[in-house]
């Protein structure tokens, strides 16, 4: 991966770097030694890696604005950290830049039912603030996958989503205001407990923009009240267009299902293998999970049973007990893990138009033959992202580069139907030089300039995103 | 993507930007016109109409999707949606009755002040339904962002940004949204006889209660609670929320086209239409919302309805002196939240801050974005803040 050539000044001056942040900081929170700083050399992406010139892990707001006041003196550059569990390399270090950790900062601040939110220092955990307000009925709805490791400063920085959100949508409709940490150290309040903040909304730019405008240190988040019960059907087809077809049946009939996910044979295969869920051995699955009162989640079954008879399914099963919905997604919740046990495998992420799926599932078929690579399909139906895995042999010279010419392709007709890039991992510097295939550099001009209004010298999160050469001008005159 | 149905006219609408970008001259933007009159007049000599930019260029009704161009009228819009029993989440507001003014609104102006209704508390705002814009700014550069699916994280948000600009960004072209089926049925529970802080309460158990509550509202001792969905949802929902709020008051349920009434009422504000005074529009916490209006009230004469669970309150004052402006904004700093002055005569507009002033941080960085697209400030000049 083509990264920056280290700022021979700040390397230069890297000893009183370190030694500026240690007297700034209690001790123990930055780390330099080479060895040490290695664990952070790279993020769930680990194909990349740099070790960082040093690491720093404040524990309040004010440490961090110290951390980022004494980098902007030295021109050093900042990547900012939550968990680390980004797929899309978005918190990859560069030899120069000091890595600002907020792992440390994992407080609960304030609690409000009355008012329906939480505040949060953002280095807590995405599971573990639902796991704050659970006992009393309430949920956070943004649900990555990742949601057990991954902190709410990536969610934010990534606008990540889950499996829940075609019905609560994904982090940017769930956060309601942050604490933002300028890169020269100056202190934000971006909107807070109430709906509207006045003014440019500057929370929408924030959330999603990667770590380059700045450092969120706290999080207010909407909290919901949780339904009173869910329950999924599963739905074998022997066609995945029919499913297709289906899925858009079932929104255009007016029921709004918390999840529809969509699996093809050799998902399913491999994650029955696997998990031994009892799926049927079909062209393509659908689980479709609905929420309510007993009453309202039979009704609403009804209704979905009804519409994907006329699409003559193989199989329908409706779950009657805790037991039955559990093991309906025991196969689903394994389908990396399953795939994994298979081959190696590629992770893609983008979205489509739901209606362009058949289009799109039968041209990756025809590039699976033509590349030699098998693939396997599994995706939020509802919302398009889908998450193809192209299956490869690590140790087989050359299926690396082939495996990742694959997958631009397809990320290519992505765009090409009318969808794009990225769905939830985010750009980071995997997606980065693809960006011209969604973008034209008037389009990536006008985000750049957004950069520069928060950070005018470029320091924050450098070579992310945004194809390298087309910010090679700006780093340099910073 | 988005695809410019009406291309010929975005071309024209950039060369003409380029032209009063090129020679400093400051443009009004106009959609439907219906607020032209009030808030922050524009210092403009020329107006620039967005109604050669109308037209729904794509509707997909299984993928919740439409792509419209931002000159169309809203009506237009709703009645497509409509035709397939779907609708905007946001339920926009129509000021014209607030206002007194005519014309046709358009989807436009409603996206240029992320214009929403009662049901933003559950549904979202009109940013949150904005999936992907098209816009010219003011250099007369054509920008698209986002696109037209639900789930994009390629690269930063500018649609959010763009939402609720006031057009002083950039003008908006095309604008895709998600929109959502309509319900097969809606209930509204009616309290009667709460006090402001009684009824928010209420709303506040209401919406901290598994039952998906859309709507909640209070004002002149009547407190309204609506959910909606499938008519055997409904026919559950609603009686079981009359039965958790007995602690609050009795609810009578209330549906059809009785309900559909009140919610307009609530959207429209129709509590101040057609009556001599200032009107403004403030966002609190909402266990805020009742406090801070009985301090204003200590201090004059001042009504309130309370929308979205009592986290907005419109309030009516008098228009002598400075409308209130003096003692709103202390209050709502005191406790955060923001207050807009949302109707007045030309006199009390030219004296105070129609918007609530930023602070000086936020603002200078307000002032850098605005001036990243718009450098020689030729967009809507004077109408927002800053
Ligand atoms: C097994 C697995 C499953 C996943 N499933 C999903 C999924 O379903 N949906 C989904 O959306 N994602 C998913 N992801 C991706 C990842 O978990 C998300 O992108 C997550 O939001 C990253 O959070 P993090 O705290 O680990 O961030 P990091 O990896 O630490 O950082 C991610 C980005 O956030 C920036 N950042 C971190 N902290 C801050 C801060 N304080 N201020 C500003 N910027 C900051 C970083 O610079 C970087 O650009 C998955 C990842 C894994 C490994
Ligand atoms: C000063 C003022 C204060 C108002 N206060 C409120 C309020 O507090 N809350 C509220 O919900 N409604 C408010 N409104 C009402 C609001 O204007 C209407 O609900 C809605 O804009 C009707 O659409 P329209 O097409 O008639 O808009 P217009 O009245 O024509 O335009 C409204 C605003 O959007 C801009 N605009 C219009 N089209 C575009 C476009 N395509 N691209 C970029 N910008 C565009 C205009 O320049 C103007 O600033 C206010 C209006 C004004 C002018």
């Amino acid at each position: 991966m083509e990264m920056p050539e280290p700022n021979p000044h700040v390397m230069a001056n890297r000893d009183e770097i370190i030694a500026r942040l240690e007297t700034a900081l209690p001790d123990g929170a930055v780390i330099s030694a080479l060895e040490a700083v290695r664990v952070y050399e790279c993020d769930a992406l680990s194909a990349y890696r740099c070790p960082p010139l040093a690491v720093a892990l404040p524990g309040s707001t004010e440490e961090v604005a110290a951390v980022l006041k004494i980098c902007h003196e030295f021109g050093a550059p900042v990547v900012p950290r939550g968990s680390g569990t980004s797929l899309a390399g978005g918190a990859l270090p560069t030899a120069d830049c000091v890595i600002l950790g907020v792992a440390k900062m994992n407080r609960v601040l304030e609690t409000d039912y009355d008012n329906r939110f939480i505040r949060v220092e953002t280095g807590r955990t995405n599971l573990s603030v639902t796991g704050a307000v659970e006992a009393d009925g309430f949920f956070y709805a943004p649900d990555p996958s990742s949601q057990l490791a991954c902190a709410i400063a990536g969610n934010i920085a990534m606008n990540s989503g889950g499996a829940h959100c075609l019905k609560y949508g994904v982090t940017t409709n769930n956060l309601m205001g942050v604490k933002l940490v300028t890169m020269a150290g100056e202190v934000l309040e971006i909107g807070g407990p109430w709906l509207d903040a006045g003014g440019l909304d500057l929370l929408g730019v924030v959330c999603g923009s990667e770590g380059q405008l700045g450092v969120v240190t706290e999080a207010t988040l909407r909290i919901l009240a949780k339904p009173e019960g869910a329950r999924p059907i599963l739905m074998g087809f022997d066609e995945s267009e029919v499913a297709g077809a289906c899925v858009s049946d079932i929104i255009r009939a007016g029921v709004l299902p918390v999840a529809i996910e969509f699996m093809d044979r050799p998902c399913i295969r491999a994650c029955e293998a696997f998990a031994h869920a009892g799926y049927p051995d079909v062209e393509a699955l659908l689980i479709v999970e609905v929420e309510g009162s007993e009453d309202e989640i039979d009704d609403q079954l009804a209704k979905i049973k009804e519409i994907a008879a006329r699409h003559s399914p193989r199989e329908m099963r409706e779950s009657r007990s805790a037991e039955e919905s559990a093991l309906i997604w025991k196969g689903r919740k394994a389908a990396f893990g399953a795939m994994g046990q298979i081959a190696d495998y590629m992770c893609l992420d983008g979205t489509i138009p739901v209606s362009a799926l058949p289009k799109v599932l039968g041209r990756i078929g025809e590039m699976s033959r033509s590349y030699g690579l098998d693939v396997a399909n599994v995706f939020h139906a509802g919302d398009g992202n889908m998450h193809p895995l192209i299956l490869f042999d690590a140790n087989k010279p050359g299926d690396l580069e082939l495996c990742e010419e694959f997958g631009a392709e397809v990320l290519k007709l992505c765009v090409e139907v009318g969808g794009c890039l990225t769905g939830e991992h985010g750009v980071g510097v995997e997606k980065r030089d693809l960006m011209l295939h969604q973008y034209d550099p008037a389009d990536l001009e006008a985000q750049m300039r957004v950069k520069d209004a928060f950070d005018p010298h470029w320091l924050l999160n450098p070579a992310k995103v945004f194809p390298i050469r087309l910010t090679a001008q700006r780093r340099e005159a910073a | 993507m988005l695809n410019a149905v009406y291309s010929g006219a975005e071309a024209a609408l950039a060369e003409e930007l380029r032209a009063a970008h090129d020679e400093g001259a400051p443009v009004e933007i106009v959609g439907g016109g219906t607020r032209r009159a009030l808030g922050q007049p524009v210092q403009a000599a020329r107006a620039l109409s967005t109604s050669a930019l109308s037209g729904i260029s794509l509707y997909e009704p299984g993928a919740l999707t439409l792509v419209v161009g931002a000159g169309t009228p809203l009506a237009d819009v709703e009645a497509a949606l409509e035709a397939e029993g779907q609708r905007l989440p946001f339920e926009p507001m129509d000021h014209r009755g607030l206002l007194g003014s005519a014309g046709e609104p358009t989807i436009g102006g409603v996206a240029a002040i992320n214009n929403s209704g009662p049901r933003r508390v559950q549904a979202g705002a009109c940013r949150d339904a904005m999936l992907g814009v098209r816009f010219v700014d003011g250099r007369g550069e054509v920008i698209r962002n986002g696109g037209r699916v639900m789930k994009n994280v390629t690269g930063y948000d500018l649609v959010k940004l763009m939402a609720g600009s006031w057009g002083v960004l950039g003008v908006l072209t095309e604008i895709a949204f998600k929109v959502l089926p309509a319900p097969e049925a809606a209930a509204t529970i009616v309290i009667e006889g709460l006090d402001d802080a009684a009824g928010v309460a209420a709303l506040s158990a209401a919406l901290g209660s598994p039952w998906d509550v859309n709507g909640a509202a209070h004002g002149a001792g009547r407190t309204l609670i609506r959910v909606e969905g499938f008519e055997k949802q409904i026919a559950h929902r609603a009686p079981a929320l009359v039965d958790a709020l007995k602690a609050h008051g009795t609810g009578e349920i209330v549906t059809g086209a009785a309900s559909d009434a009140l919610w307009r009422g609530v959207r429209d504000v129709e509590a101040f239409q057609g009556r001599e005074g200032a009107v403004w529009r403030l966002s609190v916490k909402p266990s805020d919302a009742p406090p801070l209006v009985a301090s204003l009230r200590a201090k004059g004469d001042f009504e309130a309805v309370y929308d979205w669970g009592g986290g907005l309150v419109w309030l009516f004052t008098p228009e002598a002196g400075d409308a209130g402006a003096g003692a709103i904004r202390a209050e709502t700093r005191a406790r955060g939240g923001h207050a807009t002055l949302v109707r007045a005569g030309a006199s009390t507009r030219a004296a105070v801050d129609v918007f609530e002033p930023a602070p000086a941080a936020i603002g200078a960085l307000e002032a850098r974005l605005r001036a990243a697209f718009d450098p020689k400030s030729i967009l809507n000049p004077g109408r927002m803040r800053g």
